[in-house]
């Protein structure tokens, strides 16, 4: 990834720092060349739009897991969070439109709860954050489990299911905008805004070095929580749409938060904290997905794709390893 | 300290997300260039005098009343069962491979309704949940053997795996009753199914292959390889496409879930922009594959699905070129009238074989209940049993 450093002029605009934005954005202009090399009907408006459609959700766990990861901490639980949010959405809408917004507001709070629960557990009972949301992964899968009986129940309302699927028809010059984009730009807005606001910048200091942070006033736990009910609240959106993308599933979430984490490293956002933008991490996303879509283009096996997320962390540890140590 | 965290946190990452993401490797895709139609090798499941049997079935007139199909039988062979007359109300036990997935789930409420129904002659009704585990199911029955059952009902979890557990039930000297999986003992009095897996995946190919242009793209959406019921579908579904020249550009496994296979079928739309035809071995992800092309602005090519109202709606509402080859959910009824006859004394059929009627154009208004919840399966045969609809939704 270093050596793909190559920014077009726009870029000059951006520093060149560690953790900075320069190499993912050489990475993404060099899997933007190769798709339009292999496929060019990919750029035509429908299947861009479509395809950033089903990109959302990914990009907004990533901006979620940006939060928790920039602050020192990790969170596993996001895909059983979607999954189990899927589930329970299905079971509580029963097909039926009127439950859709109550439903919607709801599991928006259970996300938010979750990771309060995540934030509270990891900072009060100094659980070691990998401990924490791995624990609440295997509780919301085993839950939601329990509580279906094994099988889906009910059905999600067309209402419910707009925001993944529906989009707007006969836009100008882009045919057709999925729901799913624009809830993406909302949300992504909403996370800059956060990362760049106090708080956002404090959780970057928290992440480098927890014990000056207290020291200079900072209060580390509750940073910490808020980046984890971040996470929880990111993961209920994806959630929303995911189920509406695909209906309901006991694999809706399956694999995400290793999805999400890879996004993240991809973006240039260091694990163990400290380092790293937002922008990058969704970015870090949306390359991600180009990536896969190139695979398929080449008719690489759809297995492999866990092998590259594998690959992506290992690199992004050995590459960014001896540069914390020489700090 | 911190490069430590990191690396540990990077090992525990790479552990977890192999664990995690246990996709079945894409074996019949990878192979698909060598063999000609791209179909591959055929399964080791195959057994050609089974597939030829299963095909005549699917012609074969049933004896029994026509407005009961889970009392009919094709080709009555019929065993004595006068050693196993005994006077009622009879406890009768269940021992079930899992709940799992809404087939199942529709299938056992049937069951229940039909205890129901036959409240007089049956004083208990015992069932236990072996939750898709052998080693559950195998120590279940065991119990069930200690618990004083009239009669006991098998639906295995594995062939090879529950038939010791099985033969260890019929020597325990009361009547066993087999049905949907199989297993590899004939000790049991009867084995219940419909006409099988060869015969579902027939219907199926031979429709979509004959309503696709000629020489188009097939893909096929298998749930997963190596269980005997999906693998004789997959087989004959093969044997179809290979004999009709359909050009078969990827075999892949779904897990039965509509998340995965909206995925695949949206890479296979973009990789080759258009298919053709879709083949399925079960239905259960058919609408997702359906809203896959919906959501691309392609039109739905000929695809089969499987009696699940959400697919049968949605093929009435879109005008969908379609089939759904079932494989009725009312063959859970037949367990419990089975084991009251043989009960009696009276002769029953082994194996029960029952019909499998299709889904055409034709009838599908028929099947069509749009009060009933998605998920529900039209052949449930449960419309005069009690509780009906409330039971089931």
């Amino acid at each position: 990834m270093q050596t793909v450093q190559r920014p077009p002029l726009p870029l000059r605009l951006l520093r060149v720092r560690p953790g900075g934005l320069v190499p993912i954005i050489a990475l993404l202009a060099v899997l933007l060349i190769l798709v339009a090399v292999r496929q060019p009907d990919f750029f035509a408006p429908p299947s861009l739009m479509s395809f950033l459609g089903r990109s959302a959700p990914i990009i907004l766990l990533a901006a979620g897991q940006y939060f928790v990861i920039v602050s020192g901490e990790f969170d596993l639980s996001v895909g059983a969070l979607v999954t189990a949010q899927v589930v329970v959405a299905a079971r509580l809408i029963d097909s039926e439109p009127a439950h859709t917004w109550p439903v919607v507001l709801l599991l928006l709070g259970f996300g938010a709860l979750v990771g309060l629960v995540n934030g509270l557990i990891t900072t009060r009972l100094r659980v070691p954050s990998f401990i924490t949301t791995l624990g609440m992964l295997l509780i919301l899968l085993g839950a939601v489990y329990l509580w279906s009986d094994g099988a889906p129940k009910g059905g999600l309302s067309d209402e419910f299911r707009r925001f993944g699927r529906w989009a707007f028809e006969d836009v100008p010059v882009l045919g057709r905008v999925p729901y799913a984009l624009i809830v993406l730009l909302a949300f992504a807005a909403l996370a800059v805004l956060v990362a760049r606001s106090d708080f956002g910048r404090t959780l970057i200091a928290v992440g480098d070095n927890p014990r000056t942070a207290e020291l200079s006033g900072v209060r580390v736990w509750r940073h910490r929580t808020i980046a984890f009910v971040l996470s929880g609240v990111a993961a209920a959106v994806a959630a929303i749409l995911i189920g509406g993308y695909s209906g309901v599933s006991f694999q809706a979430g399956a694999g995400l938060e290793f999805g999400a984490i890879t996004a993240v490293v991809l973006g240039g956002v260091a694990l163990g904290g400290g380092r790293g933008s937002v922008v990058g991490a969704m970015l870090g996303a949306l390359s991600l997905e180009l990536l896969f879509a190139l695979m398929n283009f080449y008719g690489v096996s759809g297995a492999l794709r866990s092998t590259v997320q594998g690959a992506i962390i290992l690199l992004a540890v050995a590459v960014s390893a001896p540069r914390s140590s020489s700090r | 300290m911190r490069r430590t965290i990191a690396a540990l946190a990077a090992v525990t990452l790479l552990g977890l997300a192999g664990c995690a993401t246990d996709e079945p490797a894409a074996g019949p895709s990878g192979s698909a260039s060598a063999a000609g139609s791209g179909t591959g090798e055929q399964s080791k499941f195959f057994v050609q005098a089974d597939y030829d049997a299963e095909l005549a079935l699917l012609d074969a007139t049933a004896t029994g009343p026509a407005d009961r199909p889970w009392e009919q039988v094709l080709n009555p062979k019929m065993v004595e069962t006068a050693k196993f007359k005994k006077a009622g109300p009879h406890k009768l036990c269940f021992s079930n491979a899992a709940l799992n997935n809404p087939w199942r789930q529709v299938g056992f409420k049937t069951m229940q309704a039909e205890v129901e129904a036959q409240g007089s002659r049956i004083k208990e009704f015992v069932h236990v949940d072996a939750e898709g585990k052998d080693q559950k199911q195998i120590a279940d029955i065991n119990d069930l053997l200690g618990k004083g059952c009239d009669a006991l009902i098998v639906s295995p979890n594995t062939t090879a795996t529950l038939t010791p557990a099985v033969t260890a039930a019929c020597k325990a000297g009361l009547p066993v009753i087999v049905f949907d999986r199989g297993v590899d003992t004939p000790c049991p009095v009867t084995f219940i199914n419909p006409i099988g897996g060869y015969g579902f995946g027939h219907v199926g190919a031979e429709f979509v292959s004959q309503r696709m242009k000629p020489g188009g793209k097939l893909l096929a959406l298998r749930i997963l390889p190596g269980v005997d019921v999906l693998e004789t579908r997959w087989s004959a579904a093969k044997v179809a496409f290979d004999k009709a020249g359909v050009d078969v550009v990827g075999v892949e496994f779904t897990d039965g879930d509509p998340a995965k296979t909206k995925k695949i079928v949206n890479d296979y739309i973009q990789r080759h922009g258009t298919i053709d035809g879709v083949w399925m071995d079960a239905g259960a992800v058919a609408v997702a594959a359906v809203e896959a092309f919906q959501d691309a602005g392609k039109p739905v090519p000929p695809i089969n699905g499987e009696d699940q109202l959400d697919f049968l709606k949605l093929w009435k509402d879109k005008g969908l070129t379609a089939i759904a080859p079932t494989y009725p959910t009312y063959q859970w009824r037949t367990p419990i009238i089975a084991a009251l006859r043989i009960l009696d004394g009276q002769p029953v059929s082994n194996p029960w074989k029952l019909p499998q009627p299709t889904v055409t154009q034709e009838n599908l208004d028929s099947y069509l209940d749009l009060d009933m919840p998605p998920l529900h399966y039209a052949m449930c045969g449960c419309t005069d049993l009690p509780g009906y609809p409330q039971r089931w939704k």
